[in-house]
Parts: C-alpha cells; sequence; structure tokens
C-alpha cells in the first residue's frame, strides 16, 4: 500500500473512528458514575439500616446493591471495549505518547481490578459476612471506584495539558515523567468536578426513579427513603459543583483560551466581554444569543473589565467546531442550575420544615432530575473533548493524525452502534425488572432462587 | 535482566493468569454450549454458573492489565499489534461484550426465550472469544505484524494457518481448563455424577489438544520456521516440561487424584512460556527486539513500583475472594428480596 493510499483510508477513518469513541466514552460514563457514587449511597444506607433494625432500609440497600451489581457488569464490559479502542482507533496517540499517558491507565487497571473483587465480594457476601464485616468489605470498592476515577480522569486532563516530558529534535518523547504527568494543572479541576457529577449523575437518577413511582401512586415508607437518601447525597454536592465549575473554567481559560473562546462563542478579544447565552455563531459573529454585559471577564477573571482572548487569535485550522462547544457548554450550565434550584427548594424545606416537600410538582422536578444530571454530564463532556480539537494531545497532535489508517476500519463503527443498542435495551430490561421484582438476583450472586417452577424454566439455570 | 525484560515478564505473568482464569471462565461458556438441551443440561449449566459468578469479572481484569502495561511500556509494538490485528481483536472484545453481558443478565431473565437468547449468546462468545485471541497470538508469534501502524495486512496476519492453530489451542485448552477446575468444583459440591462428566471431558479434551499439538509441530515448521526452531530449540525443555506435566495431569485425572487441577495449570503455563522462549528477545519477529521496543527508563521505573505497590494491595485481595468464595451462607436466604 502506498503512502497515499494510507492517507486516504486515514481520513476516511476520521470522523467515524471519533464518533465511535464518543459513542463508547459516552455510554460507558454512565455507567462509570455509578461505579463512583453508588456504592456509598447503598452502603450508608445499609448501615443505617443495621444501626437501626430497619428492615426497610436494609431492602432498600439490597435492592441497590443488585442494580449496582448489574450496572457494574455493564460498565466492566463497556470500558473493556474503550482500552480496546485506545489502541485500536488512536494508535498514533498510544504510538508516541503512551510512555507518559499510559501510565494512569496501568493505575487504573489496579483500581478496577479491586473494585471488580469488592463488587464479587460485596454481593456475594451479602449472607455470608456479619454485618459489620459486610459494610466493611465495602471501603475497598468505594475508594477504588474513586481512585479509578482519578487515573482516568488524570489521562484525560493530561491530553488537554500535556505535562511531564520534553520532546527532542524530531518531536519524539524524552525524559518522560509519567508521575509528574498525571498531576498537571487541569488534574484536579477536572478529577473533582467529575467525582462530584458522578454523585449528581447517581443520587439525582436513582431519586428519579422513586419520584416516578410515588407520583403513580407508591408512596410507602420505603419509596419515601428511597427517594430521599440518593437526593440527599446529590443535594448535598451541587452547590459545590457551581463553584467546581468556576474554577474548571478559569483552568480552561488559563491554558486552553481557544476551547474558553469556543465555550462562549466569543470572536473578538475584548476588555468587558459579555457572556453570551444560547445563540448561533457564524462568520465571526454571535448572532441571537442572550448577553449579559461584562459577564464572561467577571466569572473568568473575577474582575468586569478582564481581557478575554477570542476566536481571531487563533489559526482557523486550530478551532474546534464552535456552535457545538458553544451550545453543549450552556447546556449543562442550564442544566447545572436548575439542578441547583432543585437543590435549594430541597434545602429550604429541610430548613422550615425538616422534611422534603411532597407536592406533586416537586415530585415531578426530582423525576426529570435524572435525566437532566446525564445530559448536563455528557455535555460537560461534549465540551471538554469536542473543546479540545482539532488536537487529541493539546497543541502537539492533531487527532486527525492520531487516528489509524487502517482498512475498512470505519465498519466497526456501525458494529459498535449495534452492539450498544442491543447492550442499552438489556440493561435497562434488567433493572425494570429488578424494579418491579426485587428479588431479582444480581450477575455476581451464585445462590440465586431458581426461577418460577412448573414453567418449565427452572431447567434454563 | 534488563528492566524491560523485568515489566516483559511481569506483563507476561498476567497474561498466563488470564490464560488459566480468563481461560476457564471462557471454557466453562464452552461447556455450557455443548451441555446438552434445556433440561439435559441443567445442572451442568447450574455448577458453571456457581463456578464463575462471583469471579468471572476479577479473572476478566487481567487482560486489562496486559494491555495496559503493554501499551505503556511497549507502546510502539502495542500500536503495531492492535492496528494491523484490529479485525480479531475488535471480534474478540464484541465477544466479551457479549459474553460477559449474557451471562451477567441470562439469570436476571426468567422468560424462556430471553434467558435461551442470553445462554446463546454467552455459549457462543465464549468459543469464539478464545479463538480470536488465539489468532491474535499466532499472528504475532509467526511474524506477520511489522513495525508501524497498520503496516501489516489485516486479513492475512490473523487468516492463515499459524493463527488457525492458535485459535483452534486456545479454544481447547480453555475448555480442558474448565473440565478440570469445574470436576474440583462439583467435587466440592458434592455432586458425583458430574464430577463423573467433567473428567470425562477433561481426558477427552486432553486427547484432542495433545493430538492437536503435535499436529501443530508441522503446521508451524512449514508457516513459522523461526517459530518452530525456537519451539524446538531454546524452549525444548519448556515444552518438554509442558508435555510431562500434561502427561501427568491426565494420569492423575484417570487416578480420581485432584491434583490434576496443578498438573493442568503447570502445563499450559508452560506452553504460554515455551511461546514466550521461542520468541525471545523478539517482540515483533523478525525485526523488534525488546530493548529496542522498550520505551524510556524513568517510565519503567515508575511502572516497576507500581506493579510492586499494586500487588500488594491484589494479591491479598484475590486471595480473599477466592476464599471467601468456598464460604457457604452463613444463613438461610429467607429473607431474601425484603426490598
Amino acid at each position: 500500500m502506498d503512502h497515499l493510499d494510507v492517507l486516504a483510508d486515514a481520513a476516511e477513518n476520521l470522523y467515524p473512528a471519533r464518533m465511535q469513541m464518543a459513542l463508547s466514552l459516552g455510554w460507558h460514563i454512565v455507567f462509570a458514575c455509578f461505579g463512583i457514587a453508588f456504592p456509598l449511597i447503598t452502603v450508608v444506607t445499609e448501615w443505617r439500616g443495621h444501626r437501626r433494625g430497619d428492615a426497610a432500609l436494609l431492602g432498600l440497600a439490597r435492592t441497590w446493591a443488585k442494580a449496582m451489581g448489574i450496572l457494574f457488569a455493564a460498565g466492566a464490559v463497556s470500558g473493556t471495549l474503550l482500552s480496546f479502542e485506545m489502541g485500536i482507533l488512536w494508535p498514533g496517540l498510544m504510538d508516541r505518547f503512551g510512555e507518559v499517558y499510559g501510565f494512569p491507565f496501568v493505575l487504573e487497571g489496579f483500581a478496577f481490578f479491586i473494585e471488580a473483587i469488592f463488587v464479587g465480594v460485596y454481593l456475594f457476601g451479602w449472607d455470608r459476612l456479619s454485618p459489620r464485616a459486610h459494610v466493611l468489605s465495602a471501603v475497598p470498592m468505594i475508594v477504588s471506584g474513586m481512585a479509578g476515577a482519578f487515573f482516568v480522569v488524570a489521562a484525560n486532563a493530561w491530553m488537554n495539558n500535556p505535562t511531564g516530558f520534553r520532546l527532542d529534535a524530531q518531536g519524539d518523547v524524552v525524559d518522560a515523567q509519567p508521575w509528574a504527568a498525571m498531576f498537571g494543572p487541569s488534574t484536579w479541576p477536572q478529577v473533582v468536578h467529575m467525582l462530584l457529577a458522578a454523585y449528581m449523575v447517581t443520587g439525582f437518577t436513582i431519586a428519579s426513579v422513586y419520584a416516578v413511582g410515588m407520583l403513580r401512586g407508591g408512596r410507602e415508607r420505603h419509596s419515601r427513603l428511597g427517594l430521599a437518601i440518593p437526593l440527599a447525597f446529590a443535594v448535598a454536592v451541587t452547590p459545590v459543583q457551581i463553584g467546581v465549575g468556576d474554577w474548571i473554567a478559569n483552568t480552561v481559560a488559563d491554558n486552553q483560551p481557544a476551547k474558553l473562546a469556543a465555550m462562549e462563542g466569543q470572536y473578538e478579544t475584548t476588555a468587558g466581554a459579555p457572556l453570551s447565552i444560547g445563540g448561533w455563531y457564524s462568520d465571526g459573529e454571535m448572532r441571537w444569543a442572550l448577553e449579559i454585559p461584562a459577564g464572561l471577564s467577571l466569572l473568568v477573571h473575577h474582575d468586569p473589565d478582564g481581557v478575554v482572548l477570542g476566536l481571531e487569535e487563533f489559526p482557523a485550522d486550530e478551532l474546534p467546531p464552535v456552535n457545538v462547544v458553544h451550545l453543549a457548554f450552556d447546556t449543562m450550565v442550564a442544566l447545572g442550575s436548575a439542578l441547583l434550584l432543585l437543590a435549594v427548594w430541597c434545602g429550604w424545606a429541610w430548613w422550615r420544615r425538616r422534611r422534603l416537600p411532597d407536592s406533586r410538582w416537586f415530585l415531578r422536578a426530582v423525576a426529570v432530575s435524572g435525566v437532566a444530571a446525564v445530559v448536563a454530564m455528557e455535555a460537560g463532556w461534549v465540551v471538554t473533548e469536542v473543546g479540545r480539537q482539532p488536537w487529541v494531545v493539546y497543541g502537539l497532535l492533531r487527532t486527525a493524525d492520531a487516528v489509524s489508517p487502517a482498512p475498512g476500519l470505519w465498519l466497526g463503527f456501525y458494529a459498535v452502534v449495534a452492539v450498544y443498542t442491543v447492550l442499552t435495551a438489556l440493561t435497562v430490561y434488567v433493572l425494570r425488572r429488578l424494579a418491579h421484582r426485587p428479588g431479582t438476583p444480581a450477575p455476581q450472586e451464585v445462590d440465586a432462587e431458581p426461577p418460577d417452577r412448573g414453567t418449565g424454566q427452572v431447567a434454563l439455570r | 535482566m534488563t528492566l524491560a525484560e523485568v515489566v516483559l515478564t511481569v506483563m507476561f505473568v498476567g497474561l498466563v493468569a488470564y490464560g488459566l482464569f480468563g481461560g476457564a471462565d471462557f471454557g466453562a461458556g464452552i461447556w455450557d454450549l455443548l451441555a446438552g438441551g434445556t433440561r439435559r443440561g441443567a445442572r451442568q449449566r447450574e455448577l458453571i454458573e456457581h463456578s464463575i459468578a462471583p469471579v468471572w469479572e476479577a479473572n476478566h481484569v487481567w487482560l486489562i492489565f496486559v494491555l495496559v502495561v503493554l501499551w505503556t511500556a511497549f507502546s510502539g509494538p502495542f500500536a503495531a499489534v492492535v492496528t494491523t490485528l484490529y479485525v480479531p481483536l475488535t471480534l474478540a472484545a464484541f465477544g466479551m461484550i457479549a459474553r460477559g453481558a449474557a451471562f451477567a443478565f441470562r439469570k436476571s431473565t426468567t422468560t424462556l426465550g430471553m434467558r435461551r437468547a442470553l445462554g446463546a449468546a454467552f455459549a457462543f462468545s465464549s468459543l469464539a472469544t478464545p479463538y480470536f485471541l488465539g489468532a491474535v497470538v499466532g499472528g504475532v508469534a509467526s511474524g506477520r505484524v511489522p513495525a508501524g501502524i497498520a503496516a501489516g495486512d489485516v486479513v492475512t496476519s490473523w487468516v492463515n494457518p499459524t493463527s488457525a492453530l492458535g485459535g483452534v489451542l486456545a479454544v481447547l485448552v480453555c475448555a480442558y481448563l474448565a473440565a478440570v477446575f469445574l470436576c474440583g468444583d462439583a467435587r466440592r459440591e458434592g455432586a458425583e455424577d458430574l464430577v463423573q462428566q467433567f473428567r470425562v471431558r477433561a481426558l477427552g479434551t486432553a486427547a484432542v489438544t495433545g493430538a492437536v499439538g503435535i499436529a501443530g509441530l508441522f503446521v508451524l515448521r512449514a508457516d513459522a520456521p523461526q517459530l518452530f526452531d525456537g519451539l524446538t530449540g531454546r524452549a525444548a525443555p519448556v515444552v518438554a516440561l509442558s508435555v510431562v506435566a500434561g502427561v501427568a495431569a491426565l494420569v492423575l485425572l484417570w487416578l480420581r487424584r485432584y491434583a490434576a487441577r496443578a498438573a493442568s495449570g503447570l502445563a499450559v503455563t508452560a506452553i504460554l512460556v515455551g511461546w514466550a522462549v521461542a520468541q525471545y528477545p523478539y517482540v515483533l519477529v523478525p525485526e523488534v527486539t525488546i530493548e529496542e521496543a522498550a520505551v524510556g527508563r524513568s517510565t519503567l521505573v515508575a511502572m516497576l513500583v507500581a506493579l510492586g505497590a499494586g500487588a500488594v494491595v491484589l494479591v491479598p485481595s484475590l486471595v480473599y475472594l477466592y476464599v471467601l468464595f468456598q464460604r457457604p451462607p452463613a444463613q438461610a436466604p429467607a429473607h431474601r428480596g425484603a426490598g
């Protein structure tokens, strides 16, 4: 195959490869959120159940543990595909920067290992361990879930702000310092933002399931607890997330000014830049946007006269697609603000009356909060990833130069769409079954109740 | 031993662990496929389910471990291998998804049609995935992956005699290991009839594997002479060890001594080590050696520190999982499903 053919294949592969990666990551991240946050919510419920001898709490914890097992299984298999795709789709990234960038994934490998082991221990040990030992067995699962998130997000933060190595005259990596590379300027803001997002996604989503049930008339104690406990976690972290959002926006402004300009659709470098909400960017102009005077300068520099770099500062071939990034950013901020209002509502009611609101409007708000949190989180990742384009390693390696030129690679995208459609349908089906029949076993349990006898189904176990 | 060789050795330990534990889980799926009709195979399927449910996710992570060590410490060859062999690797990944998801969700469903479909997906993917992984090994071992991104032929790199041999041997070895392990599990559960069934299967699979192995030497002599020279030269003692351990395992199985597990594990380990020794010092036969392929020293050192520290946490956790798994429920599952 001559050189031109290879280039042709790479060009043909770029868009499907990006879509395949986006689909795989966007799917996996939802399950990763549950992997991070669900164990703590579950084990706190279990612990309180043991302390108070409360069967409703223990029952909830048991159901959640099963749901956690199902979500973990789905997350584990989708994560496997990702680790293949990193090399199959982006060999240019792995070949050139693997020694700097790959290291956090080795640590993540260990974290995931520990998590997998203790998810097994936690579910398998339900009737086999003492209550104390069982609650303690969840600790490694909680810690490794968070550690895993740290390592993966640290790798992503490195792609945004590559540090911890030098390039020689040929552009080859020399003097790689993988520990230092994990702690670049974006690492902590991104990690904290993601961990809190995980708690928001998990908390609001579980609460929304029970809110839907209560809207349909199920107002038993276990429904109210099932709504209140996860909601308490989500509501507690939401205000903090707004502050962390400010932190991460400042990090982006300092280190990736083109991304920040795209997030805001800001063409001209100006002092006292306005904050544009909505609108459509074309030909160096933001149209139909709601503008808050000096808002952007205030946000970024905490000074109404601060100078914000505009898109005009950067060559056209180093800019991300502005509208995608801008609208995704607005979506995230809008949904985050709506969730903050919900949190304030809960906080107010708790402060005044020591209980959650129970009006139908409140339940409706909680019922949509799960979807809102997931969409906000996905939109945030669109901002991070699309906003980094056209680079895969910011300023150093273009995505187009990292993609594999292997012939036929683009077909993989369609296969992945098909596989994920089936996987999603199955996961939803099994979770719905669990919701209707709490006795449904989780994947990691062994001595599950046999299926209904007398219908010929027992034989299929 | 150089630093790069130490890291590669640790990676290889992970690969052997995946071969033994992950391989046995795939093999269990193969026996699920061959267990017979819905009713007749029910007890075998139940044993298989009991044996792998709490451990398969942890066993599966060995593969992730191998991948991340390779892409960090041997980034160049990793990129070369996964791009040239992307087709079987993608198919293997789909197989892992189908296997994991189907196994995980099968017991959470009760309708007959759903269970049949998921059971079939579990079983067929357990057969296909080791084949593709074995074909990848065959492609690498026969020198069909040149250095450079997507530099090799994306079809003939895995559709060739050595890959076919690798795939078939992988499937047979998985099935054999599973039969031996399931034999022990059935004995622990006191199911004497299942012990007998899996013992017969282990003996039969061992015989077939041995025959394919011998025939395979002729395939390698014709198709991958460098590998053949390595296996019959430098690696000959390891290959001999594998044969001795394999025969010992057969005798032990015949005598119903369940030290057969250890002997079987040794035989399979020796096959994998034999491949490594035969290929040494090349990562990509016949052009890239370990030293040429390895990344910078500081990354290798960081990697070894991480691997050492990780092992301190990992090994006790794994031991705990396997020990706990042998324990019966402390209480009757009377209030199960109270939620």
